[in-house]
């Protein structure tokens, strides 16, 4: 049976992890390869590396992180943040991501998704959907969420798994560093609507936002930030807890 | 000993290079080339594979020679080689992604999409599944039936000559996720993104 993902991220900002694992074992607090391979021998199913850095002229420090930590990770690397073209994914692929996964390039320019599936396989291409909540609508947002396009998310969603998206990372930007948990509603709307797979994001809390991101969302994996960093929950804890409500996780 | 990657321009082939240097620990020489004379004087070959079925048969068509030099190895001379993703649904005679497409034929059957039971199923199938173990497999050894492996595809091989299996994977139906016939072996799943239990297989790989 196929098992739901948990995807612990990682927020990297000029080749350091910015809000990362407390652990008092760590050397170094903010190296990303030590936190990705902690994780990684923790159980995670898959790393996700979200490149924060604001200046274009250090972009190019990410590569050399995805380079050192493909290296010692052997599970599925997931690197997003700062991707505008089909040349930054191909050198993210290069350097040993996975997956990329795009968020305002995939809005501004529709041709990135349909050409870089086409490319590269849509199985390493994940769209990356920040939405907020409108009346009964959701909209899309981009550039880390300073900007609203007004594109519905819902529709907006189909259009991407019609062009070759392999996956749809949803993150609520109402409950995204609330600690209240997912926005069921809008992820389970947008897993219903498409038949790709759902990563949820935004909102975890504690282990049951979790369970409910699963149950309740019908997300098929689900990404979270701060429950791991500081060493709140490890990611064995989380699944163990997961297997406990009766959800298939990989143990 | 040598082992050589089969670099074919067929998508992102890093993890795979990692994993089989991980593995390595530079007692093993890993090659990663198209170069015919390397890979007809290498002892073990890889053959990786991402994307559409048709983006990749294309891709070692593209080379010329280099089909050839792959039946030679595995068919002429039977050194073990082994097909990861649509580097195993390429054994097979014919794929229909995007379009009808023939492959190497190593391996009688065809490549089709994974039925998802009118959407019950999300396709691609990603993410960590079981392996059923049906035969014995030198690329078992010490793998456990029900070890959990690293999925990331949409179509599958589906072979005519049922005793190639060594493994399934349970997604909307048995799904044939690994396969042995003589010298040529495949996985579905991704060895070099399946944790320790994936870096295992590909060292069965390197010691037969």
């Amino acid at each position: 049976m196929l098992k739901n993902r948990i995807i612990p991220c990682l927020d990297v900002k000029n080749g350091r992890v910015v809000k990362g694992i407390n652990f008092i074992d760590l050397k170094d607090a903010g190296d990303p390869v030590e936190q990705a391979q902690i994780y990684s021998d923790g159980g995670a199913d898959e790393i996700c590396f979200l490149d924060i850095t604001a200046s274009n002229e250090n972009r190019d420090i990410i590569y050399d992180v995805v380079e050192k930590t493909s290296k010692k990770c052997f599970v599925p690397l997931t690197v997003g943040g700062g991707i505008r073209s089909v040349e930054d994914i191909n050198k993210l692929l290069n350097c040993g991501a996975d997956k990329v996964s795009i968020n305002t390039a995939a809005v501004e320019n529709l041709k990135v998704v349909l050409d870089s599936s086409k490319k590269f396989g849509s199985q390493c291409i994940v769209v990356a959907i920040d939405a907020k909540k409108n009346g009964d609508k959701w909209e899309v947002f981009t550039h880390g969420g300073r900007n609203n396009t007004r594109i519905d998310a819902l529709e907006y969603a189909k259009q991407m798994e019609e062009n070759g998206a392999g996956e749809l990372l949803v993150t609520s930007m109402d409950r995204d560093g609330t600690q209240v948990g997912y926005d069921i509603d809008l992820m389970f709307k947008i897993s219903s609507k498409v038949n790709i797979p759902v990563i949820a994001s935004g909102g975890v809390g504690n282990l049951d936002h979790l369970v409910d991101g699963i149950k309740l969302g019908k997300a098929n994996a689900v990404l979270a930030a701060s429950i791991f960093h500081y060493g709140k929950h490890s990611v064995k804890e989380a699944k163990e807890y997961l297997d406990s409500k009766g959800i298939p996780v990989r143990i | 000993m040598n082992v050589t990657i089969v670099d074919y321009n067929s998508g992102n082939i890093s993890s795979v290079i990692n994993s089989f240097k991980e593995v390595a620990q530079g007692k093993v020489n890993i090659e990663v080339t198209s170069d015919f004379n390397k890979i007809k004087l290498s002892d073990k070959v890889v053959l990786p594979g991402q994307g559409s079925f048709k983006s990749c048969v294309d891709a070692l068509n593209k080379i010329d020679g280099l089909t050839d030099t792959l039946n030679e190895f595995a068919i002429t001379k039977k050194k073990p080689l082994l097909g990861i993703c649509v580097g195993l649904q390429m054994f097979a005679d014919i794929g229909y992604e995007e379009t009808e497409t023939k492959g190497l034929g190593w391996i009688s059957g065809k490549v089709s999409k994974i039925d998802n039971q009118s959407g019950k199923f999300k396709l691609p199938h990603i993410g960590w599944n079981q392996i059923n173990i049906v035969k014995d497999s030198k690329i078992f050894q010490n793998v456990e039936n029900n070890s959990h492996m690293y999925f990331v595809h949409s179509y599958e091989f589906i072979p005519n000559d049922k005793n190639v299996v060594s493994a399934t994977t349970d997604y909307s139906s048995n799904i044939v996720c690994s396969v042995e016939k003589e010298n040529i072996y495949g996985t579905q799943f991704h060895p070099e993104k399946s944790d320790k239990l994936g870096l295992k297989i590909i060292e069965n790989f390197i010691k037969i």
